[in-house]
C-alpha cells in the first residue's frame, strides 16, 4: 500500500503521522515485528481524524476503511481527541455514524463533527444519528469538549450527555442544532458546571438558561456565542431576554465574553437591545437597521467589538458618536456597505482615541463634507489613534 | 568610438518609449536587437497555450518593426548567462543596453548578466521604462519603506512630479550610421519561434481576441482614446465583470509585454483630460496605472512577496491543502455558474473583468474553499495573458484579505453578486452553453430548479454540470471565523516573534497531545509552502 500519511490538526496546526498498513520502504531494514510493536503504540492513537468522503463526487481525501477498521479493533480505548471530517454526502456522514456507534470502549475527552461543504449530518436519520452519538456520550465518561454544529442532535441525546459526562463537559458548540429545544439545552446547564463556553442559537437562549449558567455550584462562564439567524424575512418572532437575567450572568461571570451573530433582514431587529444588554462582540452578517445601531449605543455598555457588514443610505454620524460615548471598552470596529460623513468618523476617532485597535472601514463609506475630505481623513484619523492609519479600498486593476 | 551594441528585449517589446533601445543606438555601428527565449521560465512558471502565443505574435511584430528600420530580432535560446559570453565574442560587443526589471528572478539574472558583461568589457546601460517612476526612488522618498497603501503612494509620488515623458521611437535618421550584420541572410537559429517549437499546440489555444504586439498596442491605444467622454468619465468601479464583450480597454496584456508603454499611455491620457473635468485615482484610467505603480513598488521592495511564509506583510493563515478543491476551480466546474462562467472565460480567453477576478479569487480562498491564494495565483499565472507576477501577487493578498485589506467579513456571494449587472445570465450563458436553457430565476442557483425544469433544460444538475462543490452560506459564516482567528494569531504572535526566531518551527505551534515515537524515528516534515 505503501507511505500513506493522514494529515492531523491539533489547534489549527498540521501534524504528520504515518500510518500505513505495511512497513513503509524506507524502514526496510526495520524489523517487521518491531514495526507493528511501535505502529499500535497507545499514544500514537490519542487524536485521529477520519475523513470520510464519497469518491465518486468528493474532492477530499478518505481515511482507508481498513484502517478505520484497524482502529475500531485496536485503539478504540486509546482515543481520546477525535473528530470526523466529512464531506457532502449523507453516505459520508451515516458512515462517521456508524464508525461512532462502534466507539464502545472508548474514554474519547474532545469529539468534534465537521461538515465541510453542506451540513451533511442533517440529512441522517434523526435516530441514527441520536443512537450512534449517545454510544460515545454513555462510554466516554469524560468527555470535556464537544462541538455538533449543524447535527440533528435532540434534547434526549443531550440528556445522556448530562446523565454521564456532567462532570467533565467544559466546551459544548451546538449552533444550527434545530432539534434541540431550550429545556434541552437548560439540561445542560442546570448540570454541568463545569461549563465555560457555550455556542448556540438565539432561539434555545432563555432566561432560565441564563440563570443555570449563573448559578452558584457554576463556575464562571468564559465564551458564550449566539447565532441569531433568519432565513426569510418576517419567518421568526424573536424573544427577549430580561434583563435581569443577563444582569445575573454578568454579575457570576464579569469576564464573560458575550458574542453574538447576526443575519436577520433589516426589519427584524425590534426584539434586540431594547434594554441593557451585556454583549461584547457583535457581528452582522446582513444589513442592520440604524434605529438597531442606536440603540446598541444605547444599551451595550461592555461592548468591545463591532463589525457591521451593511447598512443603508442615511449616514450613521449620530449612532457611531452615542457608540463612541458609551461603549467605553470598545477596541475594535469595521464598517461595510454604509454611510458615514467624514466630519461624523473624524469626531467617532477622536472620541474613541488609541483604544481603537482595530478600526477599518471602506473608503468608499466616507461621505466628504464642508469640514473634511477624502485625503485629509487619514491624517486626522492617524492623529487621534496615535498610529498611521488608511481607510480599506479595493484595488481595481 | 563607434559600438557594438545589444539591445535586450525582456519585458518592453516596443520600439517607441524605449530610452535603453535609444541608448544601445547611441554611437553604435552595429546593432544586434535580441530576445533571450529563457528556460528558467517555462521550468518554473506555468505559461498557457494563449500567451505563448501573444509572446510569438509580440516577438513577430517586433521583428517587421525592425526590419523597416533595416535590423531584426534574434531571437536566442539559452539561459542569458550561458548564451552571453558567445554573443559578446561572436558580436565583438561593446555595450549591452536594456530596460530595468525589478522582479526578483530577473533582479538575480541580471546581476549575473552585468557581472559577464564586465569580465568581457562590455559596457552595460539600464534604463527604467517599464514603471511610471524608478521604484527603487520611490521607496527611497519614503523613509526605505514600502508604501503599503494606494493614498501613501500617491503622496510620495506627488513630491517626485509628474511621471518623465516617453521618449520617441527611433527612425531611419536614427540608425543611419548603424548596421544590423546579419539581417538579409536570417540564420535560421535565431528566427522567431512556432508554438510548436515551444512545446504548444496551436489547436489547444482560444480564440485570438488580443492579437500581442506593439502595432496592435497603438491600435488598440488609439481607438480606446478616440472615445474622449469615456475616458474622462471612465470609473473602474462602474465597469461591469459580466459583460458580453469587454467593458474596460483590455489594454493590459500589452503593458504587461511591455508592447504598449505605460509612461506613453499616461501621457497620452493626459492630454485627454487637459481643460476637462475627468475622474481621478483611483477610479480613473490615470488611477489604474498608479495601482499598477503600487504593485510593482511594493514587489520591488518586499522579500517573498509571491508568497505566504517568509513575508512580512502577509497574514499567515491555515489554508486546506486540497488539491482536487484547486482543480476543479480551475477547471470551472465547481457548480457555481458565475464563478465557472469566469474561469471559463479565463482559460478560453486570457482575459477577465477586475471584479471577475475578485469574485473567483475570494471565492477559492476566504470565502468558501479555503483554499491558498498561492493556488490561486499558479492558476492565474498560467492562463491570464497580462499575468504579471507584482500584481498577481499582490492582487491575491488583497482578495485573500492576506495583506493591504482587513474587510475579511465582507464576502462576494458567487451567486448574488453577478446578478446585480446582468439579471438574465447571459454572460453565464455564453461560457456554460450546457445551462443555456435555464431561466434567469435558477441560472445563478441551476440546483435549487425543480427536477422537470432540468429535463426541460436538458441539463441535470449532478449528471451534465456539477453540484455545487461547497453550500456558500454555511461555509463563508465558518471561513469568516477562521480568518478571524488567523488575524487574532497575528496580533498575538507579533510578540512571539522575536521568539520564533530562535525555535525552528515554533511560536503558534501547540505540542501533539502524548507524545509521537515514530517523530523520534523519522525527521520532522516541513512545513507547506507551495
Amino acid at each position: 500500500m505503501g507511505w500513506m500519511f493522514r494529515h492531523q490538526k491539533s489547534a489549527g496546526v498540521r501534524q504528520e503521522l504515518p500510518h500505513s498498513l505495511e512497513r513503509p520502504a524506507v524502514l526496510e531494514n526495520f524489523p517487521k515485528a518491531l514495526w507493528n510493536e511501535v505502529f499500535h503504540i497507545p499514544d500514537l492513537w490519542r487524536k485521529f481524524e477520519f475523513e470520510l468522503t464519497q469518491p465518486a463526487t468528493s474532492y477530499l481525501k478518505s481515511t482507508h476503511p481498513d484502517l478505520i477498521q484497524q482502529i475500531i479493533k485496536r485503539h478504540a480505548n486509546h482515543l481520546q481527541y477525535v473528530s470526523f471530517k466529512v464531506d457532502s454526502s449523507t453516505e459520508s456522514a451515516e458512515a462517521a455514524c456508524d464508525i461512532l456507534s462502534q466507539l464502545v470502549n472508548c474514554s474519547i475527552k474532545t469529539l468534534g463533527l465537521i461538515s465541510t461543504a453542506k451540513p451533511s449530518f442533517m440529512n441522517v436519520c434523526k435516530t441514527h444519528f441520536a443512537s450512534a452519538l449517545t454510544v460515545v456520550f454513555i462510554n466516554s465518561k469524560s468527555l470535556s469538549s464537544i462541538k455538533i454544529d449543524d447535527t440533528p442532535v435532540d434534547d434526549p441525546s443531550l440528556k445522556v450527555l448530562v446523565a454521564n459526562n456532567s462532570d467533565t463537559l467544559k466546551l459544548l458548540k451546538m449552533s444550527s442544532c434545530p432539534h434541540v429545544s431550550p429545556a434541552g439545552i437548560l439540561c445542560v446547564a442546570d448540570q454541568c458546571h463545569g461549563l465555560r463556553e457555550l455556542a448556540l442559537n438565539y432561539y434555545i437562549l432563555s432566561d432560565e438558561l441564563l440563570l443555570a449558567l449563573s448559578s452558584e455550584k457554576h463556575v464562571n462562564l468564559e465564551h458564550l456565542r449566539i447565532d441569531v439567524v433568519s432565513e426569510n424575512p418576517g419567518q421568526v418572532e424573536f424573544h427577549t431576554i430580561k434583563k435581569q437575567s443577563w444582569d445575573a450572568l454578568v454579575k457570576h461571570s464579569p469576564k464573560v465574553n458575550i458574542v453574538m451573530y447576526f443575519f436577520l433582514y433589516e426589519e427584524e431587529f425590534d426584539a434586540f437591545f431594547r434594554e441593557e444588554t451585556p454583549v461584547t462582540h457583535l457581528y452582522f452578517g446582513r444589513a442592520v437597521s440604524k434605529a438597531m445601531l442606536g440603540r446598541i449605543g444605547m444599551n451595550c455598555p461592555r461592548l468591545i467589538e463591532l463589525v457591521v457588514c451593511a447598512n443603508g443610505l442615511q449616514p450613521l454620524d449620530d449612532e457611531l458618536i452615542c457608540i463612541a460615548e458609551r461603549c467605553k471598552n470598545l477596541t475594535a470596529m469595521g464598517l461595510g456597505e454604509c454611510e458615514v460623513t467624514c466630519r461624523g468618523f473624524i469626531e467617532f476617532v477622536k472620541m474613541c482615541g488609541g483604544r481603537l485597535t482595530q478600526l477599518s472601514i471602506m473608503e468608499e463609506v466616507l461621505i466628504p463634507d464642508n469640514d473634511y475630505n477624502l485625503d485629509q481623513i487619514h491624517s486626522e484619523v492617524s492623529k487621534h489613534l496615535g498610529r498611521m492609519w488608511f481607510p480599506d479600498m479595493m484595488p481595481t486593476w | 568610438m563607434k559600438h557594438s551594441c545589444i539591445h535586450w528585449f525582456r519585458k518592453g517589446l516596443r520600439l517607441h518609449d524605449n530610452p535603453a533601445l535609444l541608448a544601445a543606438m547611441k554611437d553604435c555601428s552595429e546593432l544586434y536587437p535580441i530576445f533571450i527565449l529563457d528556460p528558467w521560465f517555462p521550468k518554473n512558471m506555468q505559461v498557457s497555450v494563449n500567451r505563448w502565443r501573444f509572446l510569438v505574435e509580440s516577438l513577430k511584430d517586433l521583428d517587421e518593426s525592425l526590419k523597416k528600420l533595416n535590423s531584426r530580432l534574434f531571437v536566442v535560446r539559452g539561459h542569458p548567462a550561458e548564451v552571453f559570453p558567445g554573443l559578446f565574442k561572436a558580436w565583438k560587443v561593446t555595450r549591452l543596453t536594456f530596460e530595468v526589471d525589478t522582479e526578483p528572478y530577473s533582479k538575480q539574472r541580471d546581476a549575473e548578466v552585468v557581472r559577464l558583461a564586465a569580465a568581457h568589457g562590455v559596457q552595460v546601460i539600464q534604463k527604467v521604462s517599464h514603471t511610471l517612476y524608478d521604484t527603487d526612488r520611490v521607496i527611497a522618498e519614503n523613509n526605505g519603506k514600502v508604501p503599503l497603501t494606494y493614498r501613501q503612494l500617491q503622496a510620495v509620488l506627488a513630491g517626485l512630479g509628474p511621471p518623465k515623458q516617453p521618449v520617441l521611437a527611433p527612425t531611419l535618421e536614427t540608425l543611419k550610421d548603424c548596421c544590423t550584420p546579419g539581417r538579409d541572410n536570417r540564420d535560421p537559429k535565431y528566427e522567431i519561434p512556432t508554438l510548436e517549437e515551444l512545446g504548444q499546440d496551436p489547436k489547444e489555444a482560444g480564440p485570438c481576441l488580443y492579437p500581442g504586439g506593439e502595432s496592435e498596442a497603438l491600435s488598440r491605444l488609439a481607438f480606446h482614446m478616440k472615445r474622449m467622454t469615456w475616458v474622462c468619465n471612465f470609473k473602474k468601479p462602474d465597469t461591469e465583470p459580466n459583460t458580453l464583450s469587454p467593458s474596460t480597454t483590455v489594454l493590459s496584456p500589452y503593458v504587461k509585454f511591455g508592447c504598449l508603454s505605460v509612461r506613453t499611455f499616461w501621457w497620452k491620457l493626459a492630454e485627454i483630460y487637459r481643460g476637462k473635468k475627468h475622474s481621478s485615482p483611483p477610479v480613473s484610467l490615470h488611477g489604474q496605472l498608479l495601482w499598477r505603480e503600487f504593485f510593482y513598488t511594493a514587489g520591488a521592495g518586499i522579500p517573498n512577496f509571491n508568497r505566504m511564509e517568509g513575508n512580512p506583510i502577509c497574514v499567515q493563515v491555515d489554508w486546506d491543502d486540497n488539491p482536487e478543491y484547486v482543480k476543479a476551480w480551475k477547471e470551472g466546474r465547481t457548480g457555481y455558474p458565475f464563478i465557472d462562467a469566469i474561469m471559463t472565460q479565463l482559460r478560453t480567453e486570457g482575459w477577465i473583468h477586475h471584479l471577475a477576478r475578485h469574485a473567483v479569487a475570494c471565492f477559492l480562498t476566504r470565502g468558501d474553499l479555503w483554499v491558498s491564494w498561492e493556488e490561486g495565483q499558479k492558476v492565474f499565472e498560467e492562463l491570464l495573458l497580462d499575468a504579471d507576477w507584482s500584481l498577481n501577487a499582490g492582487n491575491w493578498q488583497w482578495l485573500s484579505a492576506s495583506a493591504f485589506f482587513h474587510q475579511f467579513f465582507r464576502v462576494y456571494s458567487p451567486v448574488a453578486f453577478g446578478k446585480k449587472t446582468d439579471k438574465s445570465g447571459a454572460y453565464i450563458k455564453k461560457y456554460l452553453p450546457i445551462l443555456r436553457k435555464f431561466p434567469a430565476e435558477y441560472i445563478y442557483e441551476p440546483w435549487k430548479a425543480p427536477r422537470s425544469m432540468q429535463e426541460q433544460a436538458g441539463c441535470i444538475i449532478g449528471r451534465d454540470y456539477p453540484k455545487p462543490i461547497v453550500e456558500h452560506e454555511a461555509l463563508s459564516k465558518r471561513n469568516i471565523m477562521r480568518m478571524k482567528a488567523a488575524y487574532a494569531q497575528r496580533s498575538h504572535s507579533k510578540a512571539a516573534q522575536v521568539e520564533k526566531e530562535s525555535t525552528k518551527k515554533g511560536g503558534k505551534r501547540k505540542l501533539p497531545a502524548g507524545p509521537s515515537v515514530v517523530e523520534l524515528l523519522t525527521k520532522k516534515p516541513k512545513a507547506k509552502s507551495s
